[in-house]
């Protein structure tokens, strides 16, 4: 075996190759091979870290020395000074916003102290296209226990204690989902992984096939186990290349060692794999929609029941599970259902990956206890609000999800209490938005999301959405009645109440919760025809400060509509018929003499 | 890449693949080059290579980390060793092959090399 | 099947177990509203009308589609129930053009009638509508998208009863539509032209090509000798259009006609007999030399189209006679024409027909001769209904008249064409009598009648088997197909027609149709059949003198010039 010294793991993750990870690798190569160290130096390329706000992240072991921002002109003096002379390089550590103190380790830095990650357990730590690491890492161990010592009703039960439930958006306990599988009549049954990933901003999933795709095939295979399936799909969004490469790599080495296929490690258990690369409609990460993709149709979701547990691919039972939940599946199993059951709370078990972005001055994915603060998230992990603007709303969910105030902070971030306050835990995607947010905006934005991305077969997703955003968008302008108010509450629980699947469903929620919480900013737009963030176009008044302005007429020569005028070297003015709005007065003006109101 | 055929050839494979992921993150046994220019221009970088060769030979599992310049360039190469819930021994002037002897030694069977001890502090 | 019992707006009610709520409320006597189930149809809960209330379930859900279960509670009518609905047909509303009064389906829309019934008097919503063109490039059926309410229904007869595979959804959101691929024009597309969906639509989106104003112009025109024949199937369906119910009304249907103005009244049943005896002859030929077998009918112009995109191979199987309503044409601008003193452009020649198909078939290059077309309109028997209500005619109140000769004389082995099977049980009635040279006195063949979708028959024809199959519908049509490309099919005569029940429910026959109306037409089919004296067409004296001072003998030189035609092997997926 060789013996190095150090490694020095480079984030591959796609936020980092965005950001520029492959030009670092190259100078690494470049300067080990300059100092004659690359025997004793290993680089390995590993899946996403979650912090990718700062990536390109370099961490360099044993001492564990976390490296962010790192360029390709940092790389000689990175070689030199840590690989060399072991001395860290300071400026290339990350600088914690609060204290302003830099931070050299991992563990340290506050947006991973209170994070508990278990299904990113591997991720930044693995090479994710070496099955040894993964294996050394006890990857497959499960596997092993489960077709040596388990029965498959063993399994469920086991599963089913835990506690587990779907991370892909509903939280169905996956243990009975399994169950009723394994209960369907048929000697043909099928196991599906739902990587299609669609909320806006959510990417749990490419990470975790990304940085740890084996134990994604790991929790496939025990679960095809458990309910009799010796064939399934991994369900990959087409817009996941890295992830899909990563994921046949993993496919290929697991049935190359016989962990894979035909008569898995002598136990007479089969599963073939295949990879399905979705063409990207939101709609087919609903299960149905999903299998008639699958199957070659349009994806366009079907009434349930029958659930795909009794009726699903080619009408064999299925069972579907998100990436993140079979990603879960071998660290129960290896660590026994009761110390996944210690994590969370009474009804939801373990821990749940968020993908936090938005106004908060800590941005990437976070693997947390379910239950934690939503106020621990934003504040400790997030470390707080960008430029210390005040807090406004956190959307939860993705754009089903809803948006919570400031008063809901302290709920537990579990299934039950986001329900219970008109948002969901969804896929996981948390946007934090701050004062400088209209909230009758942010719902335009998702409803006109949802507006475009539902499937077209049922009315009210179809219809509804589309007068909802018709509704929001008149609001903005300061149009619309109270009454308004009331005919788009009730469109918005007809559409949730009557709508064939989970997108139409969960579709009103947006609307639901803004109007739950920030009723008032509803009324001040159409009442008081005023944005109080300040957003929304049309409502806002361009002014110039008479004591401000000098009269150089520059934005007199920027308007485009000549709305503006006055002597030179007087105060101007602004014909408010004819303002459009622009703006370009306001970026113009060098002595702050145009004010917004 | 060799085919499983058995859950038994599995936790072999394991057991195989573990050490270099343990490396990684760190063996039991911590040990630190001088490598600071002092430490080079005495000769670091041999002792380093020596060091490691007897490791791969021995199959040892140790962090190797480096540090700079400490201040006793004169005893240059220095190389500090540390084991589990024992003293920090601080080697002075070592060569490759004193390298050889204090992992045979001091790393593999916790005996301090004391001709060579420069220093000895508690971790 | 088990019954179970579920409690419906507060009464328990057994049903049997498998039942979805829709029909358990039916049973009932509850009426839910419904939009895009059709009986027949895969139910899919796509319009969300039908929504009730189950007690346990959060949401409210689509009856048509949800089971029912043992003690399941289930309410029909609750503010919630009341309030969704409504919203749901205002949402639709919303996006429709408010152009009833100009609409084909004025007074006989889906859409206005529930509207209508769950309340709707004002529609909340206001904003975007669908604008999209309407497509007339099909001769046969004209699409209007702006009207379409994606009820999807269209979709389903398209795919998965007539495997056409045409009409799908394109786009997603508010601007899903359904159309052909890339929203192409029907008329360039492998369309079959059979009309189903017109027939499923439930508003104005997909009807029939309007041909009535042609027809008027020609009545008009004093230059021009209007002779029009009719098709078996209309004269059992067209009472419908007058709120009859299906059954036999040849003499009124007769009567209509001429008051429309027409110079002669013809039959297309004339030219079926024409046709039985060809095709018979044909079938003998092709056994006794060799010729490529099973033969196949090819009457149906849906059908003759769906081979010819989809199993080109195939073509060689195809009957060489054209269809009884190209006959005729060719015929009324020939036979008819001499025995008149009239050029054959003089002539005018309307079929009125069952199906949308038949306005495809007259426009086909092959069916004119020296640039006269055989057939220079055909009209639905829907088109015909309109016909008499801008004439005035009140339908119910006509007397029975009879067709005029000699092209208005049949048999009853015509009249069966205009349900599947009896094609081929005309065929066999002449075909057992040729080859046996007995006199056959059991004429009824039951085994190839009726709604199945596929049916078959082992004959003993003078010792000899004859192997049979009929079928209808092309996703039917699509299943023998493969059989016999596959080279399993060991018949020696198939009948298909491609629509469900045959021509009776043909694309253009009187709307709404379900089962239990196809079983009454076809029934009226077989009644007209036992009421005609002559019930072979090898019988029909007309034909017989046809043959004798025109023709000569079938299959001979002016039967090939006049009657048989050949078929054209069309691309899939490129422009033909």
């Amino acid at each position: 075996m060789e013996l190095v010294r150090a490694h020095v793991l480079v984030c591959g993750g796609t936020g980092c190759v965005s950001s520029g990870c492959h030009k670092v690798q190259e100078a690494l190569h470049r300067e080990l091979a300059k100092h004659k160290i690359e025997k004793e130096v290993k680089i390995v390329e590993t899946g996403c870290h979650g912090f990718c706000e700062k990536g390109p992240l370099v961490i360099v072991y044993p001492e564990g020395t976390f490296y962010t921002l790192v360029q390709p002109e940092d790389v000689p003096e990175l070689v030199e000074e840590h690989l060399l002379k072991g001395r860290i390089v300071r400026r290339l550590l990350y600088t914690e916003p609060m204290t302003q103190k830099q931070v050299p380790g991992y563990k340290e830095i506050v947006f991973y102290r209170k994070q508990q990650r278990i299904v990113l357990r591997n991720c930044g730590y693995i090479d994710p296209e070496k099955i040894e690491e993964y294996v050394a890492r006890d990857g497959y161990a499960a596997l092993v226990k489960v077709l040596g010592e388990m029965t498959p009703e063993q399994v469920i039960e086991e599963i089913k204690a835990s506690g587990l439930r779907g991370r892909g958006g509903a939280g169905f306990s996956t243990g009975l989902k399994w169950g009723f599988c394994a209960k369907a009549a048929g000697d043909k049954k099928f196991i599906i992984c739902n990587a299609d990933e669609g909320d806006p901003g959510a990417f749990m999933d490419r990470s975790i096939l990304e940085g740890d795709p084996h134990s994604v095939l790991e929790g496939m295979l025990i679960g095809a186990y458990a309910i009799g399936a010796d064939e399934g799909y991994l369900y990959v969004r087409a817009e996941y290349p890295l992830a899909i490469k990563r994921l046949r790599i993993a496919l290929e080495q697991a049935e190359a060692m016989g962990l894979m296929g035909e008569n898995i490690l002598g136990t007479g258990f089969n599963l073939r794999l295949h990879i399905k690369e979705g063409a990207g409609a939101f709609v087919c990460g609903e299960e149905t929609a999903l299998m008639a993709s699958i199957e070659g149709y349009r994806g366009m979701p079907r009434p349930r029941p029958p659930f795909p547990a009794i009726k699903g691919l080619w009408d064999k039972p299925t069972n579907i599970n998100n990436v993140e939940t079979f990603a879960n599946v071998p660290h129960i199993i290896r660590n026994g259902a009761s110390w996944f059951a210690a994590m969370g709370t009474e009804k939801s078990k373990g821990t749940k990956v968020f993908a936090l972005t938005g106004k908060v001055k800590n941005t990437g994915l976070v693997e947390v206890p379910m239950g934690i603060p939503m106020r621990e998230i934003v504040f400790d992990i997030g470390d707080g609000i960008l430029d210390d603007k005040k807090f406004k709303a956190v959307q939860i969910g993705g754009p089903s999800g809803g948006c919570l105030p400031e008063e809901k902070m302290d709920l537990p971030v579990d299934y039950e209490s986001l329900t219970g306050a008109g948002a969901i835990v969804g896929s996981g995607g948390l946007v934090v938005m701050d004062e400088t947010t209209c909230m009758v905006d942010v719902a335009k934005y998702f409803l006109d999301f949802t507006r475009r991305e539902s499937c077209g077969k049922c009315t009210p997703c179809r219809e509804g959405t589309q007068r909802m955003r018709e509704m929001l968008e008149r609001f903005s302008k300061g149009q619309g009645s109270l009454d308004d108010l009331d005919i788009l509450a009730n469109l918005a629980q007809t559409i949730k109440d009557t709508s064939l699947c989970g997108l139409g469903q969960t579709a009103p929620n947006p609307i639901i919760t803004t109007l739950r919480y920030f009723h008032d900013e509803y009324v001040a737009h159409i009442i008081d025809k005023k944005c109080p963030a300040g957003v929304c176009q049309e409502l806002l008044t361009y002014l110039i400060l008479v004591d401000m302005c000098n009269g150089c007429t520059a934005c007199v020569k920027v308007c485009p509509v000549d709305a503006i005028s006055g002597e030179k070297k007087q105060p101007h003015i602004i014909n408010q018929q004819r303002c459009i709005k622009c703006g370009a007065c306001l970026s113009k003006c060098r002595f702050d003499a145009i004010s917004l109101q | 890449m060799a085919t499983l055929k058995s859950l038994d050839d599995l936790r072999k494979l394991r057991e195989q693949v573990q050490g270099e992921i343990t490396e990684r993150f760190g063996g039991e046994v911590k040990i630190i080059v001088g490598m600071g220019t002092c430490g080079i221009a005495a000769g670091a970088r041999d002792v380093m290579t020596a060091i490691l060769q007897e490791l791969r030979t021995r199959n040892i599992q140790a962090a190797i980390t480096q540090t700079g310049c400490v201040g006793m360039c004169e005893r240059e190469p220095l190389i500090d060793i540390v084991r589990p819930g024992e003293e920090r021994i601080t080697y002075g002037r070592v060569t490759p092959v004193d390298a050889k002897r204090l992992v045979a030694e001091h790393v593999v069977h916790g005996r301090v090399v004391e001709d060579l001890v420069v220093a000895r502090f508690e971790e | 099947m088990d019954m179970i019992t579920v409690k419906i707006d507060g009464k328990d009610i057994q049903v049997p177990a498998d039942a979805t709520v829709l029909t358990a409320a039916q049973m009932a006597g509850i009426d839910i509203p419904t939009l895009c189930y059709y009986p027949g149809l895969r139910p899919e809960g796509a319009c969300r009308v039908c929504a009730v209330e189950v007690e346990g379930v959060k949401s409210l859900v689509a009856s048509c589609v949800y089971p029912v279960t043992p003690g399941a509670v289930i309410h029909t009518n609750t503010p919630r129930v009341r309030n969704a609905r409504r919203t749901i047909v205002e949402l639709m509303l919303a996006n429709h053009p408010n152009s009833c009064l100009t609409c084909e389906r004025n007074n006989n829309c889906e859409l206005q009638q529930i509207a209508f019934k769950v309340g709707v008097r004002k529609v909340s919503f206001s904003g975007e509508r669908r604008e999209w063109l309407k497509d007339e490039t099909s001769p046969s059926v004209v699409r209007d998208p702006e009207k379409c309410i994606l009820c999807g229904r269209c979709v389903k007869v398209c795919n998965d009863i007539q495997s056409a595979g045409i009409l799908n959804y394109n786009n997603r959101g508010f601007d899903t539509l359904v159309a052909p691929v890339l929203n192409r024009g029907l008329g360039s597309t492998s369309c079959v032209a059979c009309g189903q969906c017109s027939v499923v639509c439930p508003v104005g989106a997909i009807t029939e090509k309007n041909d009535v104003d042609e027809v008027w112009r020609a009545l008009s025109d004093p230059k021009l000798h209007v002779v029009v024949q009719t098709a078996p199937a209309v004269r059992v369906a067209i009472g419908e259009e007058f709120g009859l119910t299906s059954s036999v009304e040849t003499g009124k249907l007769v009567a209509g006609l001429r008051r429309l103005g027409f110079d002669r009244v013809f039959d297309t049943d004339f030219t079926a007999d024409l046709t039985i005896i060809e095709e018979a002859h044909e079938l003998l030929h092709r056994i006794q030399n060799g010729g490529t077998l099973p033969m196949i009918t090819s009457c149906s112009p849906g059908w003759i189209k769906f081979l010819e995109h989809n199993y080109p191979a195939l073509l060689p199987h195809l009957s060489t006679c054209k269809s009884p309503q190209q006959m005729f044409g060719a015929l009324a601008k020939s036979y008819y024409a001499d025995k008149m003193g009239l050029k054959p452009e003089e002539i005018y020649v309307v079929s009125i027909m069952p199906c949308t198909a038949k306005k495809y078939e007259a426009k086909r290059p092959e069916m004119s001769r020296d640039g006269i077309v055989d057939v220079d309109a055909v009209l639905t028997t829907r088109e015909l209904g309109r016909m008499f209500e801008e004439a005035g005619i009140d339908f119910a109140k006509l007397p029975d008249e009879e067709f005029d000769e000699p092209m208005g004389i049949s048999t009853g082995a015509a009249v069966i064409f205009g349900a599947s099977g009896g094609v081929m049980e005309a065929a066999l009635r002449t075909a057992v009598e040729v080859i046996t040279g007995k006199e056959l006195h059991d004429i009824e063949f039951a085994q190839v009648r009726g709604l199945e979708g596929i049916k078959e028959a082992t004959l003993d024809v003078a010792g000899q088997k004859v192997k049979v199959a009929v079928a209808n519908g092309l996703a039917n049509a699509r299943k023998l197909m493969d059989l016999l490309a596959a080279g399993q099919a060991d018949y020696h005569f198939i009948e298909i027609m491609s629509c469900p029940g045959g021509c009776i429910g043909g694309g253009g026959q009187p709307l709404p149709v379900d089962m239990e109306v196809r079983l009454a037409r076809m029934k009226a089919i077989y009644q007209a059949d036992r009421d005609l004296p002559l019930r072979k067409s090898h019988e029909n004296p007309a034909v017989k003198e046809l043959y004798k001072t025109f023709l000569g003998k079938p299959l001979g030189h002016k039967s090939h010039e006049l009657l048989h035609t050949s078929y054209t092997c069309r691309p899939l997926f490129k422009e033909c």
